[in-house]
């Protein structure tokens, strides 16, 4: 209790908490159609995008955020288009484009600042990212993608399981697709300044996985996916405070541990 | 049939279909009404699946009208080839045959109580009400299948478009999806359009045949079809173990 009471006493460790817990939950719930739609990689690829954003908007001097989020959701636009179209393979499109966000933010980087603890910082995560203004931001950013998520939750079951049947019906599967890799852009980028670029695509992936080790109804594996996200989160936060450690390496490590045991449950 | 003209569903007005201005298919006209059962039959790259995107408004034809009438007024029903991630999708039984609801769900939170009243008898009708709470991914191939036609049921009551709905069944399986749709035909009234390969079935349930084949196609009833020349070709190149005469 008193190690909680002096982990709140710091302002900074209060922003965090609040910010990754709720990116931890937005990012939990779409990475369960995500990752059932076997677009796992988008989410990767979008980090990459968003590393690059953040490099170039931190070179000439852009508010981070204000500069990354339309950049990448425009990314995201085209990621999904690539992954649609059967002409060019999806992975291998999605790897062209990461590497070379990432190149691009390298390149920036090293030709104005250098190799900063700011970059170091996108790569890896940093809990002092988040200042007053930006938690406002990703607040209502993040209970935006929460209330969209949970009205249209019906629709991305549908147009998740059977893409075809919908769009014979007359559901717009165009829309919810479209709105599905938004809102995903919208959580990595508001995700990866204290998770890392290299990291925050785990946030997506492992509860998702935790959860379908366990559950058998639709409903049950985002609840659940959901709720062991924030509960990680929370732990990895702890962790990282006693040990010292990055706070979005101890988070993926608390969602690896916390796979392992679902794993474990999910086989009996 | 006791109506004197029966309701239209889905027609076909001179239809030309194929891919970037190659035409697979040309002049294609037909009418599918209340009370048909139709089977469409073709060898492979005939077109079948161009037409079966075009009968589904999935993609327009190169030239021609198709009239989609049952689709337009939510009353089209659909048994698409399964994919592979559906077959390890976590999903309970009675979750996927509500999904059949949506196209009629506009902005509401959650199903009504009617639909899920109207959900739990369509899973009545083909016999996995038992299974409701099953999760999909366990369930036999058969009974996939069984859960897929309780969507469609959920999402129309005239039309009912199914592609391959035998494939990758076993024998016994396959009988069983023949008799429910039998049932479904001739006790609910629901008109049938089904691609597939499996012929013999074909020529035994459905009443009406469309065979598509190169640059050339039939349509008409399954004693018209035999003895029409792509009838007797197909059904001679069945005999001779799938050998092209």
């Amino acid at each position: 209790m008193s190690l909680l009471l002096s982990m709140f006493a710091y302002p900074f460790i209060v922003r965090a908490f609040v910010v990754g817990a709720l990116v931890s939950l937005c990012a939990a719930l779409l990475g369960v159609p995500l990752v059932l739609k076997r677009y796992s990689m988008i989410g990767d690829g979008l980090s990459h995008v968003s590393f690059g954003a953040l490099a170039v908007a931190l070179a000439c001097g852009f508010a981070p955020l204000w500069f990354s989020i339309p950049i990448v959701m425009l990314s995201a636009f085209f990621l999904l288009r690539i992954a649609e179209s059967a002409r060019v393979s999806a992975d291998a499109a999605i790897a062209v484009l990461s590497a070379s966000a990432l190149a691009i933010g390298v390149i920036v980087t090293s030709l104005t600042t250098g190799m900063t603890t700011d970059v170091d910082s996108y790569m890896f995560g940093s809990i002092l990212a988040m200042s007053r203004s930006d938690v406002a931001l990703s607040v209502t950013l993040a209970a935006a993608v929460l209330v969209l998520f949970v009205a249209f939750y019906h629709q991305l079951f549908a147009v998740t399981f059977d893409e075809s049947f919908s769009r014979a019906t007359g559901v717009k599967v165009g829309t919810y697709k479209t709105l599905l890799s938004l809102l995903t852009a919208l959580t990595v980028v508001l995700g990866m300044r204290m998770m890392g670029a290299m990291l925050i695509s785990s946030l997506v992936i492992f509860p998702a996985l935790s959860a379908m080790r366990v559950f058998k109804r639709f409903r049950s594996v985002v609840l659940c996916a959901g709720a062991l996200a924030v509960a990680c989160f929370c732990l990895g936060l702890v962790f990282s405070y006693l040990l010292s450690t990055p706070v979005g390496a101890t988070v993926v490590l608390c969602d690896l541990a916390a796979f392992l045991v679902c794993a474990a449950v999910g086989r009996k | 049939m006791d109506a004197a003209e029966p309701k239209i569903l889905l027609a076909c007005h001179d239809v030309s279909l194929g891919y970037e201005h190659k035409p697979l298919l040309e002049h294609l006209d037909f009418t599918v009404r209340t009370g048909d059962y139709v089977a469409v039959l073709g060898e492979n790259g005939s077109g079948k699946s161009t037409l079966l995107k075009s009968l589904l408004g999935l993609t327009p034809p190169l030239s021609g009208y198709v009239e989609r009438s049952a689709q337009k007024a939510g009353q089209l029903g659909y048994l698409p080839q399964q994919t592979p991630a559906q077959r390890d999708f976590p999903a309970t039984v009675e979750e996927v045959v509500l999904s059949g609801f949506l196209n009629r769900k506009g902005f509401r939170f959650a199903y009504s109580g009617k639909e899920r009243s109207a959900a739990l008898m369509h899973m009545g009708k083909l016999g996995i009400l038992e299974l409701k709470d099953k999760c999909y991914r366990e369930l036999s191939g058969g009974q996939q299948q069984r859960v897929l036609l309780a969507r469609a049921l959920c999402a129309a009551h005239e039309l009912l478009i199914l592609d391959e709905p035998v494939t990758g069944l076993d024998p016994a399986a396959s009988q069983d999806l023949y008799k429910t749709l039998r049932y479904l035909h001739n006790k609910e009234n629901l008109a049938i359009l089904m691609v597939t390969h499996d012929v013999e079935s074909a020529l035994r349930e459905a009443k009406t045949i469309l065979h598509i084949g190169q640059k050339r196609w039939f349509y008409g009833t399954v004693e018209e079809y035999l003895r029409d020349e792509s009838g007797k070709r197909f059904d001679a190149a069945r005999r001779n173990g799938g050998a092209r005469s």
